[in-house]
């Protein structure tokens, strides 16, 4: 195989192609015992009562964006989805979906940033698949992960589990990963790029929970739809109202001006490495100075807490000293035409 | 890492927030501020500035989204253009919001899914650069705004023309903000006692255009910028002259408008159009509103070149009070389609699919 390789229907094909990508690729990359094995699945021992298991799809343009690729996000967005319960993520699966015409390199280094990302978060990769389709039947690399970590029997964090008077906490600045694939899909640069903040958030919520083993009722990654969605399921899963104030939203002056460029509310845009976490009141500034003391904490700030009024509802006080409601997104984030 | 910008200072908007009551404490009626365009309603929404301010002042949304004011006939006809898409190898370019209005039978969203070529884009020179790489299709674009964007959709043609691209054509649904502004307060139903002014738009019309308006009818004209802040400011600098009764044109937005605003701009757009009169969504036709080709770029007419007045086009759905809510005579929750049938996800006028429409504003943001 030389540089300029790229995925052919062939590799596909279950024969003598398909078995070279296998050991090109993903075995040089993802060497877990169990995965070795090369059987059609993996066996584990997980000496646990309560496991938690996600899955999840990604596809995303461009693939390759400043801050990450959608190999190391696809590890990202699993780790956090196990961490979000409480769990120890501790294994994930990976299915890759090929466009034949895909460079090998560009799957090299996808796979190679997959395995970086997974050693980082301590998860193991132990077992994989891979289908090639035609040209034009998928765009480029889509990746579907399971991943599994076990839960320790005592947190019972869950959407449902918001009490009034909770804090909510943030743990960063928000938006920058909606603006790195924006600005890098419309090729447009800033002064400061913005970088996507992709990141596993695992040994993050291991030292708040560790902080305030009992103190947090909700965890949740604003992915997808941003914090505004993320809030809005809370506040209705949990028959609460959440207040929120803009002056204590974290935000990169360079998001700021990108979000004004593209008509984007940042309240809307995608994370991939923040999580929001409600409270209870007592632990609420120890669970920060936790949040804190991590550096991917480092920017947490208590932006809102749980309230009796406008169950279901999100309320955000403007830094301009008024109220407005904070609704679902609905319909694509349009540009503005005037 | 800052949390703010200048535009968003909290002190700043404390200060405006106290000139505003003092004011307001001095009027003697009442009073309905209108601002004109989609751009500030939503700014005014995000802000939550409608819920600062005293019970006697109150912001009106007006007629200033493009999307928001075209009349179905010209949905109607657009969206008939697309139909034809298939046949006459026919490319559609528009700006995003407009995909999504329905028409009286259809919409441009579902005869995409049928199989027509309608793409979207914010720049008409992408239309005119379709139509150049592929000289085997035919490329019309969907022509809707105000003397913001039309400048730049003739400047488009002109290099269409110089380019001899004869593949291309515009839909001519521009409107034209002054004349809407005097039909308003033309009609007995109005009251608007002062008017918000788009910066925008005031770049290119020069903040002379309002001084008829501020001088016959007696209604402050305050230009304002976008940001939080800049709006604050524009009220606050109408309740001034309200209560000083000061009935002028003033501007608060001098880092970007002049008086006599973008002439090179607004030369180029009348030698390419003139003004006609044109249907306005719920406010009927009002003279000398929009803009139609002169017999010099007649050629780049998309109505005459497809036939299209022949077209069968409905009325305004049934029950939807757009026209009302465009003339400020109307808050969107009054509609008794609002929230129930008519939701972004399934909007039935105009108001509530456009992203700064006035329905979607209310339903996006209002408590
Ligand atoms: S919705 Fe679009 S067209 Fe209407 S005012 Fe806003 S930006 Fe302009
Ligand atoms: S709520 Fe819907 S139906 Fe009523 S005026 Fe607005 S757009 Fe029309």
């Amino acid at each position: 195989m030389t540089t300029d390789d790229r995925i052919l229907i062939s590799h596909g094909s279950g024969g003598k192609k398909s078995q070279e990508l296998t050991e090109r690729i993903f075995l040089k990359y993802f060497n877990d015992p169990a995965l070795l094995l090369m059987n059609d699945q993996a066996v584990m021992d997980i000496d646990a009562k309560k496991i938690a298991i996600s899955t999840d799809t990604y596809t995303i343009d461009p693939i390759f964006f400043p801050g990450g690729n959608i190999g190391s996000l696809s590890v990202h967005g699993t780790v956090n989805d196990v961490a979000m319960s409480g769990a120890t993520p501790v294994a994930m699966s990976a299915g890759f979906i090929l466009e034949e015409g895909l460079m090998l390199s560009d799957l090299e280094k996808i796979a190679e940033s997959m395995s970086v990302a997974a050693g980082e978060a301590g998860v193991r990769i132990v077992t994989a698949d891979t289908k090639v389709v035609a040209r034009g039947a998928a765009d480029r690399i889509f990746i579907n992960t399971t991943g599994i970590g076990i839960l320790d029997g005592k947190t019972n964090i869950s959407g449902q589990a918001a009490k009034i008077g909770d804090r909510v906490i943030l743990s960063g600045t928000i938006g920058d990963h909606g603006i790195a694939i924006a600005s890098s899909r419309e090729g447009i640069e800033f002064s400061t790029p913005v970088v996507s903040d992709s990141a596993s958030l695992n040994y993050l919520v291991q030292t708040l929970l560790e902080a305030v083993p009992e103190g947090v009722h909700v965890m949740r990654d604003p992915t997808r739809g941003g914090l505004a969605t993320v809030l809005n399921e809370i506040a209705s899963q949990s028959s609460v109202g959440i207040l929120i104030e803009e002056a204590k939203i974290p935000l990169k002056e360079a998001v700021i001006g990108a979000c004004e460029l593209f008509g984007f509310d940042p309240l809307y845009l995608a994370n991939e490495g923040k999580m929001v976490a409600f409270v209870r009141e007592s632990d609420a500034e120890q669970a920060l100075e936790a949040l804190k003391s991590h550096p991917l904490g480092r920017d947490a700030m208590i932006i809102g807490e749980v309230v009796d009024n406008h169950p279901s509802k999100v309320v955000l006080a403007t830094l301009m000293g008024g109220r407005r409601l904070v609704d679902r997104l609905t319909g694509d984030m349009l540009p503005r035409i005037c | 890492m800052k949390y703010l910008s200048e535009f968003r200072d909290p002190d700043a908007a404390k200060a405006l927030h106290k000139n505003i009551e003092l004011a307001a404490s001095k009027l003697s009626e009442p009073v309905k501020i209108m601002e004109i365009c989609g751009s500030h309603t939503v700014s005014i929404f995000k802000a939550g500035i409608k819920s600062l301010l005293p019970s006697n002042v109150t912001l009106v949304s007006g007629p200033g989204c493009p999307v928001c004011v075209t009349a179905m006939e010209d949905m109607d006809r657009m969206i008939a253009l697309s139909g034809m898409a298939q046949e006459k190898n026919l490319t559609i370019a528009t700006f995003g919001d407009m995909v999504r209005v329905p028409g009286s039978f259809t919409s441009l969203e579902k005869e995409r899914a049928k199989g027509a070529d309608v793409r979207v884009t914010a720049s008409p020179l992408d239309a005119l650069r379709w139509a150049q790489q592929n000289p085997d299709r035919e490329v019309t674009f969907l022509g809707v705004g105000f003397e913001t964007t039309s400048p730049t959709i003739a400047a488009t043609v002109a290099r269409a023309k110089d380019d001899n691209i004869s593949n291309f054509s515009v839909y001519p649904a521009f409107k034209l903000l002054p004349p809407a502004l005097a039909a308003l307060l033309n009609s007995d139903d109005v009251a608007i006692d002062a008017f918000i002014c788009p910066g925008h738009v005031s770049v290119m019309l020069g903040a002379d255009t309002y001084r008829p308006v501020a001088a016959k009818y007696g209604k402050p004209c305050v230009i304002a910028g976008f940001e939080p802040l800049d709006i604050m400011l524009g009220i606050s600098v109408a309740l001034n002259l309200l209560v000083n009764k000061q009935h002028e044109v003033y501007n608060t937005y001098k880092r970007a408008v002049t008086d006599e605003g973008n002439r090179t701009a607004m030369d180029l757009l009348m030698k390419i159009f003139r003004p006609v009169d044109a249907p306005w969504r719920g406010l009927g036709y009002i003279p000398d509103s929009g803009l139609d080709f002169r017999d010099s770029y007649a050629e780049f007419n998309a109505i005459t070149r497809y036939g299209l007045s022949e077209v069968e086009t409905g009325s305004d759905p049934p029950g939807c009070a757009c026209g009302d809510v465009l003339r400020g005579v109307m808050d969107p929750p009054q509609c008794h389609l609002f929230g129930n049938e008519c939701n972004p996800e399934s909007p039935i006028g105009s108001c509530m699919v456009s992203s700064e429409g006035s329905c979607a504003a209310w339903y996006r943001y209002s408590e």
